[in-house]
């Protein structure tokens, strides 16, 4: 349940963003790699929970999950790695080296602006 | 409604402070690793068993996660190392800023080597980074042979993989192959350094011991 802990640094950078606008922000985009996966409902589960009864409740939260690449180190091919069968999407090989993972990113928000 | 392009690391205070924790060990020369493994797995046990074999040669210092409790860092005071226990009160994973307030609280220019045992949980720590030069992630045998498909992402972040409880398999009490094991966390990550290890029985613990040590004298683990 580590959403928790996000949820809670996500509404610190949402709120210096709105304070910094001026403006109540209506949504937000996240993103997220596969080696720190984010779970979408229990993110939103937690972030309504801190939320509720403040000028965020109500947000929408967009959660996109971003592939981690390999590269193969026999063919170089560079290609999204499933977890479930780890192995080369050109060659079928099992040697191959992973690229770095996409970090959790607070990407856009949405603000109110009538 | 107007859209506005952010960019920000969300856990950047996080990784601010680990940050620091890098600085601070690096300026001392201090080797640290982030210990994560389900709870049960025996960390604390093979930290007991590490503190004793290796007294003499060098000095550990111990930082005790755990939601309640202090239960593992009397465990560890037992041995004579100083232990400092973070009580995370909920909280399933340690992170920077609580171990930074630890640094500060352990005599770490007297210390060879910092061990951050995390909470017990082989999902979330792996997300939060603590300033330690590499991750030892745990393993028991009683767990099943099927955790690093189940668990990919702390099998791919780790230097290092622990099996523990080795001596169980001589008994045929549990269905767990090593062989499989091994080669699965292999697919994830071609340079993970792996030891079957019993800390009850001290079978297996000399490898492990000596690529340590080495690691402490380079002040590296890339060997």
């Amino acid at each position: 349940m580590h959403e928790m802990s996000v949820a809670e640094s996500l509404l610190t950078i949402i709120s210096d963003e709105a304070a910094k606008h001026n403006a109540r922000p209506v949504g937000a985009r996240i993103s997220c790699g596969t080696l720190n996966p984010i779970n979408d409902e229990v993110l939103c589960f937690a972030f309504d929970a801190i939320t509720k009864g403040t000028s965020y409740e109500g947000m929408k939260l967009q959660v996109e999950h971003k592939p981690i690449q390999a590269q193969c180190r026999k063919c170089n091919e560079k290609f999204d790695i499933e977890f479930s069968s780890p192995e080369c999407s050109k060659c079928g090989s099992e040697d191959f080296v992973l690229m770095p993972d996409a970090p959790l990113i607070l990407e856009e928000i949405e603000l109110q602006t009538d | 409604m107007k859209k506005i392009d952010i960019g920000k690391k969300i856990l950047i205070e996080n990784e601010k402070h680990a940050f620091e924790n890098i600085l601070f060990l690096n300026e001392r020369k201090k080797l640290c690793l982030n210990m994560i493994s389900s709870p049960g797995s025996g960390k604390t046990t093979i930290l007991v068993r590490m503190i004793s074999d290796l007294k003499g040669k060098i000095k550990v210092g111990v930082i005790e996660g755990d939601i309640q409790t202090d239960i593992d860092a009397e465990r560890i005071r037992a041995t004579e190392a100083p232990a400092i226990q973070i009580n995370t009160e909920g909280a399933c994973h340690l992170s920077a800023p609580q171990i930074s307030r630890a640094l500060k609280q352990l005599p770490v220019d007297d210390l060879d080597l910092i061990l951050i045992e995390n909470v017990g949980n082989l999902v979330c720590p792996s997300a939060f980074q603590l300033g330690e030069a590499g991750k030892i992630v745990v393993l028991s045998v009683a767990e099943g042979d099927d955790k690093p498909v189940k668990y990919p992402a702390i099998f791919a972040k780790s230097k290092v993989l622990l099996i523990n409880k080795i001596d169980l398999l001589a008994g045929g009490h549990v269905d767990f192959n090593l062989e499989k094991v091994i080669a699965d966390a292999r697919k994830l990550n071609k340079d993970i350094k792996i030891f079957p290890i019993s800390a009850k029985t001290g079978q297996g613990m000399d490898d492990w011991y000596k690529w340590l040590l080495k690691s402490i004298e380079t002040n590296s683990m890339s060997q």
